[in-house]
């Protein structure tokens, strides 16, 4: 399927590019939905990395590629079936949603994430899977999981730790602050810098230039260079699942929902 | 090395700015969550313009509770 119309996303490819781009009202929370539609995009990847070369993941929402995980769904579901029995159903969406960032880490395609505005928890996890992190000025990069007495639970540590310093991922997970797009360019998280509101006009900027390389090249050395750490990601939704039947998360998710804080999106 | 008061003043006239906010009906103890009229994802904005403008880091926790642009000022100040 070359193009697809979705209540949370879409995609188009377009000169050998697919643009995949989120549209969640309020900041691409990502929850059952959004989940589906992404295994829907999966499987037309079969299909389409055949016929592209680059893949670009933006966001059409204002303020910014994505707030996380769906946390007033997890909430409500979990309360429905009750904490304690809530972990089988929280380790099936962790399964699937690993399933669909493996494929996309792994996609010979080049990848870039393209991003404005907040690009927190889930939404971070989901930029990580991508080869190239672009960042509009305004952008912020943050895991607040901690907040909830949790750790990200969609591949971001074991993939940050891929790519990063174990120092800058401790510093992020372990005070749960949120940098910027400056801050995330000097610690190598961020390839490229936009100005605001140009981050997807510079993506398409380097999708282009990438057409002029042989895709099955790309394709090996991006396999050379980018091993998915499947060891650590198995490892992660053990410990996530472990968490979650603890009474701190139920607390943690209650406040948030409750949250008439200004900052509720933040430790 | 810039005074408290210089910084408030750069922050009043970058708030203004930024949210659009005639700068005279601003002042240093005004809530700024209030005055700018402003949630949660949109005070991530300014947190990033502030810290753009002054070139220094801010971490949330530092300013969270923070709602006058007085005290924000502060902060900054003791990060610059």
């Amino acid at each position: 399927m070359q193009t697809y119309k979705g209540d949370t996303l879409s995609w188009e490819l377009k000169d050998g590019c697919i643009e995949l781009a989120l549209h969640r009202e309020p900041a691409n929370e990502i929850g059952t939905r959004t989940l589906e539609e992404l295994e829907f995009f999966v499987d037309a990847h079969e299909t389409l990395k055949h016929e592209a070369h680059a893949l670009i993941i933006y966001s059409q929402m204002k303020h910014g590629f994505s707030a996380g995980a769906d946390l007033r769904d997890l909430y409500t579901q979990a309360k429905e079936l009750g904490f304690e029995n809530a972990e089988p159903r929280v380790r099936d969406f962790l399964n699937r949603i690993h399933v669909v960032a493996n494929v996309i880490d792994a996609s010979p395609l080049t990848t870039i994430a393209a991003v404005h505005g907040v690009c927190f928890g889930g939404g971070f996890e989901l930029a990580l899977v991508c080869d190239l992190i672009f960042a509009d000025k305004m952008a912020r990069f943050c895991f607040p999981e901690l907040r909830l007495g949790l750790i990200p639970g969609f591949g971001g540590i074991p993939r940050l730790k891929r790519d990063l310093g174990n120092a800058v991922v401790r510093d992020l997970l372990l005070t749960g602050r949120s940098i910027n797009a400056t801050k995330a360019q000097a610690v190598g998280l961020v390839s490229q810098l936009a100005a605001e509101g140009e981050v997807l006009k510079v993506a398409r900027f380097t999708a282009s230039q990438l057409k002029k390389f042989d895709r099955a090249t790309s394709a090996v050395a991006k396999q050379f260079l980018k091993p998915i750490p499947h060891a650590e990601l198995r490892q992660e939704i053990d410990i996530f699942c472990d968490l979650f039947t603890k009474p701190a998360v139920e607390a943690g998710l209650r406040k948030f929902v409750e949250s008439t804080d200004a900052l509720p999106y933040l430790p | 090395m810039k005074t408290t008061e210089q910084i408030i003043d750069e922050i009043l006239t970058l708030a203004s700015t930024h949210f659009n906010v005639d700068r005279a009906t601003l002042s240093p103890d005004d809530d700024f969550f209030k005055k700018l009229g402003i949630d949660s994802l949109q005070a991530l904005g300014l947190l990033t313009r502030l810290e753009n403008h002054f070139s220094v880091e801010l971490p949330d926790y530092e300013v969270q509770g923070v709602s006058d642009f007085r005290t924000l000022a502060e902060r900054i100040e003791s990060r610059l």
